[in-house]
C-alpha cells in the first residue's frame, strides 16, 4: 500500500467513525424534548434528597425546579410552603428540585427559608436536562395520574399563587378515575 | 484509480462532516448556556452596572473622548451638540 492509500484509507475510517459519532450526537438531541402538558412526568429517583422523597403516585403533585441562585426562587418559597400546609391533608405533595452546582448554597438556601415541603438536589442536572426547564423557576403541577396538567414558568408572586391554588383545588377535586 | 476513488470518498465524507458540524452549531440545544447552567452568569460579578461610581467614571471618560453625550440609549444623538 502507498503513502497517499495509507493517508486516504486511515482518512476514511477517522472519517466514517467521526461522521457516526456526530451523527449519534446530533440525533440524540433532536430526539429530546421539553415536557409539555399531557406527558408523563419522569420519576424523581435520580435526584438526592435529604428525607425520604413523598410518594408521588395517585397525589397531585407540585413539582418546583428551582436555584439558590435565582431571585424569584426566594420569593416562591414561602408561597410553596404555605400551598404544601394548606393542601397537604388533601394529598398534594410539593416537590423542590434544586439544580445548585454547589451543594454549601443549596444548604444555606434552605436552612434560611425553611421550607414545609421536601427538597433534593438534581446535582448532575441530569433531570433537568431530561425535562427541558425553560427557566429558573419553573415548576409542574401533576395530576393524579402523573401527568403535567400545568406548567408555571417563572414565578409572579401573588398572581402565580392565585393560579396555583386554583389549579390544585381543581385537580384535587378530580376523581382518581376522572383525572 | 482505487487511490483515486478513495480520495473522491474521503473528500466527500470530510463535506458531509463539516456540514453537518456546522448544522450543530446552529442547533441552540447545543450552543445555548441551559437554564440550569447559569448560576455563574447569575452572579453580582457579572452584572455591569454593580458599581455605580465605577460606571459614572466609565461613562465620563467615554462621552469626553467620543463626544458621545446621550449616545448609550438616553435621549438625543452621538453627536455631541446637545
Amino acid at each position: 500500500m502507498s503513502w497517499p492509500e495509507f493517508i486516504a484509507c486511515t482518512f476514511r475510517t477517522r472519517t466514517i467513525r467521526l461522521a457516526a459519532g456526530v451523527a449519534a450526537l446530533l440525533l440524540a438531541v433532536g430526539l429530546r424534548a421539553e415536557l409539555k402538558v399531557g406527558d408523563a412526568f419522569p420519576a424523581l429517583k435520580g435526584v438526592q434528597a435529604d428525607a425520604a422523597l413523598p410518594v408521588t403516585a395517585g397525589h397531585v403533585t407540585l413539582i418546583d425546579f428551582w436555584a439558590s441562585w435565582c431571585g424569584p426562587c426566594k420569593s416562591s418559597f414561602p408561597v410553596y410552603s404555605r400551598i404544601q400546609s394548606d393542601y397537604a391533608k388533601d394529598g398534594l405533595v410539593v416537590v423542590g428540585v434544586s439544580v445548585d452546582d454547589s451543594d454549601a448554597a443549596y444548604r444555606t438556601f434552605v436552612r434560611r427559608l425553611a421550607p414545609t415541603f421536601v427538597t433534593a438536589v438534581d446535582a448532575r442536572h441530569e433531570l433537568a436536562a431530561h425535562v427541558e426547564v425553560p427557566a429558573m423557576p419553573t415548576s409542574y403541577l401533576l395530576g393524579r395520574d402523573g401527568r403535567v396538567r400545568y406548567i408555571h414558568v417563572g414565578f409572579h408572586g401573588a398572581e402565580t399563587e392565585k393560579q396555583i391554588r386554583r389549579e390544585i383545588e381543581s385537580l384535587l377535586a378530580e376523581t382518581p378515575s376522572s383525572s | 484509480m482505487k487511490t483515486h476513488s478513495l480520495r473522491l470518498l474521503a473528500a466527500f465524507a470530510f463535506i458531509v462532516l463539516s456540514l453537518g458540524s456546522l448544522g450543530g452549531c446552529a442547533s441552540a440545544e447545543l450552543t445555548r448556556v441551559q437554564p440550569w447552567e447559569r448560576s455563574m452568569l447569575a452572579d453580582d460579578l457579572m452584572r455591569p452596572d454593580r458599581d455605580p461610581l465605577a460606571t459614572a467614571l466609565t461613562e465620563h471618560v467615554y462621552f469626553s473622548r467620543e463626544s458621545a453625550a446621550g449616545g448609550r440609549g438616553v435621549g438625543g444623538s452621538g453627536c455631541g451638540c446637545n
